[in-house]
């Protein structure tokens, strides 16, 4: 006597904990063995190209912001710095190390969050809630600067919107004396951890050529051991004034990956401190009044200044017709504006590359023949963000 | 290949007919190409020792609604090896079908998935061309430049018929689009800042 077994198609979401969002993943099953999966995308999508083609570039910032909401500012950055090629500006040197220390700051906390989240969904509890409890000061630095604690609206073509205020520095660094004993914390707990490492030693391997075939970048490339990063390959603001180390997976697995990103995590405090250091007082954005707004007390002096500032903010500055990619190296991958102006106020096209979008669409190469139960820590490793993915 | 200018002479002998024209700008490189020879010129790029573009990075496409060919749609790539990033791109007609790179690159799959999604550009051997980002049972297609930011229908759980229903969008108020581009020009110097300004006052 035979019998027919049939697969079991399975619903992963798009309410789950452990899809980081709103993910819905359709499973189809031998067993407990995953045969098929099928993420369906695009319940976050909020059509941010469509919105920003009809805004001007300075209202098209924020819009940044809501993609990765994890890292915020890198992510700005990338746009701020295509709008800067095309208009060939020249960005004050204190503003391009604030812009890079609040990358870092953006990684970290981008890093921090999916470390411990990962933990979460393999079963470790205690790591989330001493690693958001440093989260929570790296975004009270956000607001200290920007006004925000997420959409932080905070980097402009040119430099960024405002000076730090005082006793900022002072705090950054004393957080930078601090957080290394987290970080080692966070690893006395997970690194040598046996369920930690039972659920994530040889779990979702990608091979150097797999990961470059499917468009991977950022922490799931390095940890199959491509020494690529953007931020030393391709440098821009001063990434190439600073001294930090890249560092490079072997196995391609998942738990190569935590230990790419808790390593990335001492090399951004680095850099941090050494920005601290570097950075001298002077202007935080360019001069030319044709591109950042002049200052509140120049408005109520000049008349020139008055009229610039009624410009900028109805109708924006003109970017000259040209076409530009840029990609920055955010947390997650690389992040990249493809811009197309027309020589009016408002971009004529304004393509985004979110790295999620591609490590995501991998999930199906990743996961076949795993068990069901390494979903999540796969998932988890992909380190993946639906406002970014959705777009 | 070290540089982008012996890059674009290497491009240019190698591929001369299927070239159309190259440039460099911001460092990158610019190709275009004919619709025909897509598939030629990646396999080219992709594979020779000397140019190694092994990663795409992204596809997309720009709407001209005005022009005859309306659709230009772009290629991104990067090569690791060499560090350089080259643009592909060329122009099809509204309805023009045109060939799949998911046989040369795994991912280009969700790449021209959210292609045909967001502009409706259509692909042939693409395993599975279904919308990615829209909603289940959308239609139009997003980013063309003809379909209004409001979109044209909205979803609301309907008490009677017990399930999401779909309606025209009725807004209280239209997005107001005022047009702000004026005639002037201003000057091209930038103002020095003038110390002198606050001591004034």
């Amino acid at each position: 006597m035979t019998k027919k077994i049939k697969n079991l198609n399975l619903n992963f979401g798009p309410q789950h904990p452990a899809a980081h969002g709103v993910l819905r993943l359709i499973l189809e099953l031998d067993g407990e063995v995953v045969e098929k999966a099928d993420p369906h995308i695009g319940l976050l999508h909020r059509g941010t190209e469509k919105l920003i083609e009809n805004k001007t570039y300075m209202q098209a910032v924020p819009y940044f912001d809501r993609l990765d909401y994890v890292a915020p500012m890198n992510q700005e950055h990338a746009f701020a710095l295509a709008i800067e090629k095309i208009l060939d500006i020249d960005v004050p040197i204190r503003a391009q190390y604030i812009r890079v220390m609040f990358c870092e700051i953006g990684r970290i906390l981008s890093h921090i969050l999916n470390v411990t989240t990962q933990a979460l969904d393999v079963g470790a509890l205690t790591p989330s809630l001493w690693g958001f409890e440093e989260r929570e000061t790296l975004m009270t630095f956000y607001e200290r600067a920007s006004g925000s604690r997420l959409h932080a609206n905070y980097f402009r073509a040119g430099g960024v919107h405002q000076d730090l205020p005082a006793g900022l520095e002072n705090d950054i660094a004393k957080f930078c004396e601090t957080f290394p004993k987290i970080i080692n914390d966070l690893e006395n707990l997970l690194t040598d951890n046996r369920i930690f490492k039972q659920r994530n030693v040889d779990i979702g391997l990608v091979t150097k050529d797999d990961a470059l075939d499917y468009s991977f970048s950022g922490v799931m490339i390095r940890g199959s051991g491509v020494p690529w990063d953007l931020r030393k390959s391709q440098p821009y603001d001063c990434y190439d004034q600073l001294e930090f180390k890249i560092p490079v997976g072997k196995n391609g697995d998942c738990y190569d990956r935590y230990l790419c990103r808790i390593e990335e995590m001492k090399e951004s405090v680095s850099i941090i401190k050494q920005c601290l250091s570097k950075m001298e007082k002077g202007p935080i954005k360019t001069f030319d009044n044709k591109i950042s707004p002049p200052s509140k007390t120049e408005i109520k002096q000049s008349m020139e200044a008055l009229i610039h500032h009624f410009k900028l903010f109805t109708e924006g500055y003109r970017v000259p017709k040209d076409e530009i990619y840029t990609a920055v190296e955010a947390p997650k991958g690389e992040f990249g504006v493809y811009l197309i102006s027309d020589g009016s106020s408002k971009p004529y096209k304004c393509k985004i590359r979110a790295p999620g979008f591609s490590h995501l669409q991998s999930m199906d190469y990743l996961i076949k023949g795993h068990m069901l139960a390494d979903v999540p820590a796969v998932l988890g490793s992909l380190d993946i963000v639906f406002g970014e993915v959705d777009r | 290949m070290n540089n982008l200018i012996d890059l674009e002479k290497k491009i240019n002998s190698e591929l001369t007919t299927k070239i159309n024209k190259t440039s460099i700008k911001h460092n990158q490189i610019y190709v275009e190409i004919d619709k025909e020879d897509l598939i030629d010129v990646v396999l080219f790029i992709k594979t020779n020792k000397d140019t190694k573009f092994r990663q795409l990075i992204d596809i997309t496409v720009v709407d001209y609604p005005e022009e005859i060919q309306r659709f230009k749609i772009v290629y991104l790539f990067l090569s690791h090896e060499f560090n350089h990033r080259i643009i592909l791109s060329y122009f099809i007609n509204e309805n023009e079908l045109i060939s799949s790179l998911t046989s040369v690159f795994p991912s280009a799959n969700w790449m021209e998935r959210e292609v045909f999604d967001m502009y409706g550009v259509n692909f042939k051997d693409h395993p599975d061309l279904r919308r990615i980002l829209t909603d289940y049972g959308f239609e139009g297609h997003p980013l063309r430049k003809d379909f209004p930011l409001t979109g044209n229908s909205e979803v609301r759980y309907s008490e009677e018929k017990k399930k999401v229903i779909k309606e025209p969008v009725k807004l209280e108020q239209n997005y107001r689009n005022f047009d702000y581009e004026s005639p002037w020009e201003g000057t091209k110097y930038i103002k020095e800042v003038s110390e002198t300004n606050d001591k004034k006052n």
